[in-house]
């Protein structure tokens, strides 16, 4: 294929060996989706049956997005997610039972239940928060990636957020910040058409929310295809290495959609008729799996991962239903870091 | 031992503790080149370079939140808000991510940072650039939150903040920069969530804050010459932590409290102190407790009005001594 056509498909041979993915890592992304979707997919359900409490937002129908960037990561790199964040956190390898032991408010959960679903954190997975305030991490990340300039660490971080984002003042204050500082940090706006309830374009001057501004930042515009594990990949792997090499920031719009609702109070009716159904024919592990068929991997190794994920799922959601409460001893520790609360003496 | 002034304690403890740790870096509007628009900064580019010392676009949330990160990820950021009024455009930062992430991470993040700002009236600057602030740090839970009246304290509370593995607001008084005060020599580090008898007496305790302290002192000076009246000055410095056993310790001692406020009057520090005194030391009381503060108003810009709403070294002298006659 001709270089230099910029709708066109890069060339892909149809052999494992000689891709540039390779085997072993698609096998590894198309696990990771899977476990994202069947375990968003059981937080579902047990919201349903009362076990998960508070309030939850789903990724289901985005999880290329996640598992492409944390796949292209190196160890050390740090992860900076929103309250849509699940995903982002399960694919740094955050086990199951701790993701969903936060949402059921149990002793297991990733934060003993002190966070909740909008907030899960692993800092020894490089998940550095998950932010509900929007836009709020993004300076945060810069920070991060300030230490990394400064300390000569070639550790980046990456800050993924929704298309709202785009239109509150962090969001400038920190493509802006970050672009002067020349920071490695990677902007990754996961534009899934809603800001909350309403459609992303009535109250964005632009149509591409985040990519339109990158100019304004001296950046470069950047579109892909967020329901194409591959493609996210390829565009997170340009990214890092960029950052790495002391090029500074990037800013990458994916496009991709939410099957559900904002969150777990929202029925999407807003959607027009036929929209969800010509999305889901875009499916992001439907994609894959006739990817995987397509490179020659065998219907039965497929079907083990799927298998695999789904045991491991049941075994999580058992051990969290199993689980007590927080012990409330927790209450008031770690406000300071001291471990307690004391203000006064 | 050598004269100071406030401002130049400012950077003095900067430096300090800039040089004995690395991991100190410093960042704010116009801090670096130009040295700080109160001229705080002045000469730390110079010493520490660009990469410790880094001037940022006019973005106060892209300010703490770089800070947040910095802290959260190994660095001792200090970061400058110009004015603490302009707490109002970052309060994401300072109400709901800096004091909450360790809680909510249990335990797994860390936020050790200092947030220095330029606080409180005195400049004729009008309602946007003249409040006193510091309630609204000290409502949160997870923040610290201190405010020097003297250079010593300055340079000692400064290094005790940047020490401190927690997030502390740190409030300098706009008309205090240019006070000068006696500064012993070599390294100072003094102690977060500590009160200081500044003035003692036997008839009433004065509790006051930054530039309160030598207000309130200069009172009990002509309460005592004028009208015998001798009077215990406390200068809190710390409102968290709350040094309360001092405070309840002079109120056992002198039995009448006082609280001097610049804040406007609703939720003020002082209110939040007399509300203890009330609940553990009212039998020490032999009046009630009396908040000396500004009124609830906006802050007007024109000398002789901001001069009528501020409390002044009079209004304490009549409050204390209508009170005690009373």
């Amino acid at each position: 294929m001709t270089k230099g056509l910029g709708h066109a498909q890069p060339a892909i041979a149809l052999d494992p060996r000689n891709d540039d993915i390779g085997e072993t890592m698609r096998l590894t992304m198309y696990r990771m989706q899977v476990e994202i979707r069947e375990s968003e997919q059981r937080a579902y359900d047990l919201f349903l049956q009362n076990l998960v409490k508070g309030t939850s937002h789903l990724s289901l129908g985005q999880e290329a997005v996640a598992v492409g960037f944390a796949a292209a990561m190196k160890p050390g790199d740090l992860s900076f997610c929103t309250y849509r964040g699940h995903a982002h956190t399960l694919a740094r390898g955050v086990p199951i039972e701790k993701v969903l032991g936060e949402l059921m408010q149990r002793d297991n959960g990733l934060m003993r239940g002190k966070g909740g679903s909008m907030h899960l954190t692993s800092v020894e997975h490089g998940v550095m928060g998950s932010y509900a305030i929007v836009g709020a991490h993004l300076p945060i990340a810069c920070g991060a990636a300030w230490r990394a300039q400064y300390k000569g660490a070639k550790d980046v971080s990456v800050c993924f957020f929704g298309d709202g984002t785009t239109n509150i003042g962090a969001f400038h204050e920190a493509l802006n910040f970050a672009s002067v500082w020349k920071l490695p940090v990677i902007f990754v706006c996961e534009n899934n058409l809603y800001m909350e309830y309403t459609p992303i374009s009535e109250v964005t001057a632009v149509e591409h929310p985040a990519a339109d501004r990158a100019a304004s930042y001296g950046l470069e515009r950047i579109v892909i295809d967020g329901q194409d594990a591959d493609a996210v990949y390829r565009a997170a792997t340009a990214a890092y290495e960029k950052a790495r090499a002391g090029g500074g920031p990037s800013l990458i719009e994916c496009m991709t959609y939410r099957y559900s609702g904002h969150s777990r109070a929202d029925p999407a009716k807003y959607r027009p008729e036929g929209e969800l159904d010509a999305w889901k024919k875009r499916d992001p592990i439907k994609i894959y799996r006739e990817r995987l068929i397509q490179f020659g991997i065998a219907e039965t190794v497929i079907a083990k991962i799927e298998a695999d994920v789904k045991r491991r799922v049941d075994e999580a959601t058992e051990k969290c239903k199993a689980a007590p409460p927080p012990s409330l001893d927790i209450l008031t520790t770690d406000v300071y870091a001291d471990g307690g609360w004391a203000w006064r003496n | 031992m050598a004269e100071l002034t406030y401002r130049d304690a400012v950077t003095r403890g900067i430096a300090q503790e800039m040089a004995r740790d690395p991991d100190v870096v410093f960042l704010g509007e116009d801090v670096a080149k130009a040295g700080g628009v109160f001229k705080t900064t002045v000469g730390l580019l110079e010493q520490f370079g660009p990469l410790r010392v880094r001037d940022t676009p006019i973005s106060e949330q892209a300010i703490l939140g770089a800070a947040m990160g910095a802290a959260m990820t190994g660095l001792k950021p200090i970061a400058e808000i110009m004015f603490s009024d302009f707490f109002a455009v970052c309060f994401d930062y300072i109400a709901n991510e800096i004091p909450k992430s360790r809680y909510m991470s249990n335990g797994q993040l860390k936020c050790p940072l200092v947030v220095r700002t330029g606080n409180g009236a005195g400049s004729r600057f009008g309602a946007q650039h003249s409040q006193s602030v510091e309630n609204w740090a000290m409502m949160i839970p997870g923040l610290k939150v201190v405010a020097p009246s003297n250079p010593r304290d300055v340079i000692g509370l400064l290094a005790a903040a940047v020490r401190d593995p927690d997030p502390v607001i740190f409030f300098e008084h706009k008309s205090l920069y240019a006070t000068k005060g006696e500064v012993p020599d070599g390294e100072i580090v003094d102690e977060l969530g500590t009160a200081s008898i500044v003035r003692s007496g036997r008839d009433a305790t004065i509790l006051a804050l930054a530039l309160m302290v030598p207000r309130a002192l200069a009172a009990a000076e002509r309460l005592k010459s004028e009208h015998g009246i001798d009077c215990e000055v406390v200068d809190v410095r710390s409102l968290v932590p709350l040094d309360t056993q001092t405070i309840l310790g002079s109120l056992a001692r002198t039995h009448r409290l006082f609280t001097v406020e610049e804040n406007p009057r609703l939720c003020g520090w002082g209110a939040e102190i007399v509300s203890i005194a009330a609940d553990e030391a009212f039998y020490d009381l032999d009046g009630p407790p009396v908040r000396i503060t500004t009124p609830h108003l906006p802050l007007p810009a024109a000398d002789i009005l901001e001069d009528m709403v501020l409390p002044t070294v009079d209004r304490i002298v009549d409050r204390v001594r209508r009170s005690l006659s009373a």
